[in-house]
């Protein structure tokens, strides 16, 4: 703890804005960690919950059945199920009942799962589609239409 | 007189015939413009450098979806400021309100003036060589403390106050700072016109005879010169231009984490844009000056100020067309090298903002009055006594001086909590005790006791359980 020390203790300070402005200057020509959001999309975790699908079945019938379970888990009531019955020129799905009309207010929805987990053909599952921005409350109501995957067989 | 003619001499010649008087007259409007909007245009690629390089040197990008690069955002900058809705608020003094932006931007456009960007006589600036240039500079930036104080005063707003009030009391104790730099420069110099700064900088080198006679060497700028004098003249002006312009690590009056947004809170739209205008103007300004007064301002070695022989014959070729091309590509050579050097301190001014935390206000205080100006004051003796006794009298008392600097400074107690590590090491410095404060005198509060393997030192020497609050005077009060 001597002079000498305090003097080199001084010196240290005075030259470590150099040394700082060395690491930041050295971050000048490479690469950044910036994500260039539009052209590329950060991969999300496997079980990420966000917009809900509806699946299907290989042959092309839909999973949903109508059974309302989801609705019912539902903490928020964000989900209207219609059920419909299946008849033997229109089958929809395979059992007795299909969902005629299947809503989902997304507003509502807080993205919880209980109703993918509650689900027992597991026809609704939150996947990681999380563009969902829009400017009119009334678009928010999520239809079938808009949630069912696409027919495998007519592609 | 045909106007072929009149241009001629509006461009080259220093003797106009008389009756013609309005030639000089335009040619001095025209360099004022000139001066004028080379600093404005100046301020949107620097917002444009500042914001892209600040990222990179932050490990990401800057803006670059307005155009390529983002090149565009300055633009999309300005235009946003343009549209937006110009409040006064209330209770404001509406005179001082709207006349400080433009009391801020003013002093930094009419600064410079007389920044001489070339060599020549009479396009080398705006006012060639005025025999006060560089004390003009120095008196405008002084005013340019009031658009800064007015701004705060008038804002009706407690916080934009205190944030003006100290944003001008940083500006000027680091403008005494910079004062004293400069008288350094003008004791070297002799003169205070810039022209004759950079003149006694230009084409001037050390090395062996041949070298200085083909122009190529180590160049004499005065940041070398009188070696370390003139240096250390630099290294003040430096950070005290850095204060001035209230940059990073200076800028504690406007951080926005601090009060708010200082004092520019309260002003929005072409109000703010002044004040942002002002503010990179100003940058813009003092590192040219810094250019001018340190670093050879628009001086390199000669062979690279003017156009190589073979491209002279070729332009000689095509007449006289060809000559007056000459002339003119000859005088901007010198001003893409100056401007190529305020290029570099403006670079230096962004990285200096990305690495270096803000100083606390006190410290700033502290560091300008009892740290920069003591230490311009002994330079400028050394530098007096160099000139007059010669270089090795001065550089002789710049030793002496500064080993009693550094040994009186490294001995002090502020010095020691400046370069202690730890708490503990601090106090043991301090007082050589691991606990020079009793909490027993406090009722209700416990003693402060080290942890058992706080040093070595401490147990060598006395145990901590020797200080008895007997040995402390302590109130009747708490005592009873």
């Amino acid at each position: 703890m001597g002079l000498w020390d305090d003097i080199k203790a001084l010196g240290q300070e005075i030259s470590a804005p150099g040394k700082g402005m060395a690491i930041t200057g050295s971050y000048v020509g490479r690469d950044t960690i910036t994500v260039s959001y539009p052209e590329v999309r950060r991969p999300l975790s496997r079980r990420a919950r966000w917009r809900h699908v509806l699946n299907r079945y290989e042959n092309g019938l839909e999973k949903c059945i109508g059974c309302s379970l989801c609705a019912g888990a539902c903490p928020a009531n964000a989900i209207y199920v219609k059920a419909a019955e299946n008849t033997e020129e229109k089958r929809v799905s395979p059992g007795e009942r299909y969902a005629e009309q299947y809503e989902i207010n997304m507003l509502r929805c807080i993205f919880c799962g209980y109703c993918e987990e509650a689900c027992p053909v597991q026809a609704v599952q939150l996947k990681d589609i999380y563009e969902l921005a829009d400017d009119d409350r009334a678009d928010f109501i999520y239809t079938k239409d808009m949630m069912l995957v696409p027919d495998p067989n007519l592609t | 007189m045909s106007f072929a003619h009149g241009f001629h001499l509006f461009l080259f010649s220093t003797h106009i015939p008389a009756g013609y008087w309005w030639i000089d007259f335009i040619r001095v409007v025209v360099r004022a413009l000139m001066s004028m909007f080379g600093i404005l245009l100046t301020v949107p690629p620097l917002i444009w450098l500042e914001r892209r390089l600040l990222g990179f040197m932050q490990q990401r990008l800057g803006p670059n979806r307005v155009g390529p690069w983002g090149l565009f955002q300055p633009l999309a900058d300005a235009l946003k400021l343009l549209m937006k809705e110009d409040i006064i608020p209330n209770n404001v003094d509406r005179t001082l309100y709207v006349v400080a932006p433009i009391l801020m931007l003013m002093p930094t456009l009419v600064t410079a003036g007389v920044i001489p960007w070339g060599p020549s006589q009479l396009w080398g600036a705006a006012a060639p060589n005025v025999n006060v240039g560089i004390l003009y500079a120095l008196a405008w930036s002084s005013l340019g403390v009031y658009g800064v104080v007015l701004a705060g005063w008038s804002s009706n707003n407690k916080y934009s106050l205190l944030g003006g009030l100290r944003s001008s009391a940083q500006m000027i104790s680091y403008e005494l700072g910079m004062g004293l730099a400069i008288v350094t420069v003008v004791l070297i110099t002799g003169s205070l016109g810039t022209s004759d700064i950079v003149q006694h900088q230009a084409n001037q080198f050390w090395g062996t005879a041949w070298m200085v006679h083909e122009g190529i060497g180590f160049p004499k700028w005065h940041i070398f010169r009188l070696f370390p004098m003139g240096f250390v003249a630099g290294a003040i002006y430096i950070i005290s231009m850095v204060a001035e312009t209230n940059r990073a690590p200076f800028d504690l009056p406007e951080a926005e984490t601090e009060l708010v947004a200082g004092y520019h809170t309260e002003y929005t739209s072409m109000k703010f844009a002044m004040f942002f205008m002002a503010e990179y103007g100003n940058m813009v300004v003092v590192s040219a000056i810094a250019v001018t007064l340190f670093f050879g301002g628009w001086s390199v070695f000669p062979v690279l100020e003017h156009l190589p022989p073979f491209m002279v014959n070729l332009y000689h070729s095509w007449g006289r067309f060809g000559d007056g091309l000459t002339d003119v590509v000859n005088s901007i050579i010198p001003t893409v090298w100056f401007m190529a050097k305020v290029f570099c301190f403006l670079w230096s001014f962004i990285w200096i903002r990305a690495t270096l935390p803000r100083l606390r206000y006190d410290m700033l205080m502290n560091f300008g009055w009892k740290g920069i100006l003591p230490i311009a004051l002994g330079n400028i003796l050394c530098v007096a006594f160099a000139i007059v006794y010669g270089y090795f009298v001065g550089l002789a008392i710049w030793i002496v001086l500064g080993v009693v600097v550094l040994v009186v400074t490294a001995g002090t107690t502020s010095s020691k909590k400046f370069t202690a590590k730890t708490r503990l090491q601090n106090t043991l410095r301090l007082t050589n005790v691991a606990e020079p404060f009793v909490t027993t005198a406090h009722a209700g509060y416990g003693r402060q006791t080290l942890p058992p393997d706080a040093s070595s030192e401490l147990t060598s020497s006395q145990p901590a359980g020797d200080l008895d609050s007997e040995k402390y005077a302590t109130s009747d009060a708490v005592r009873n």
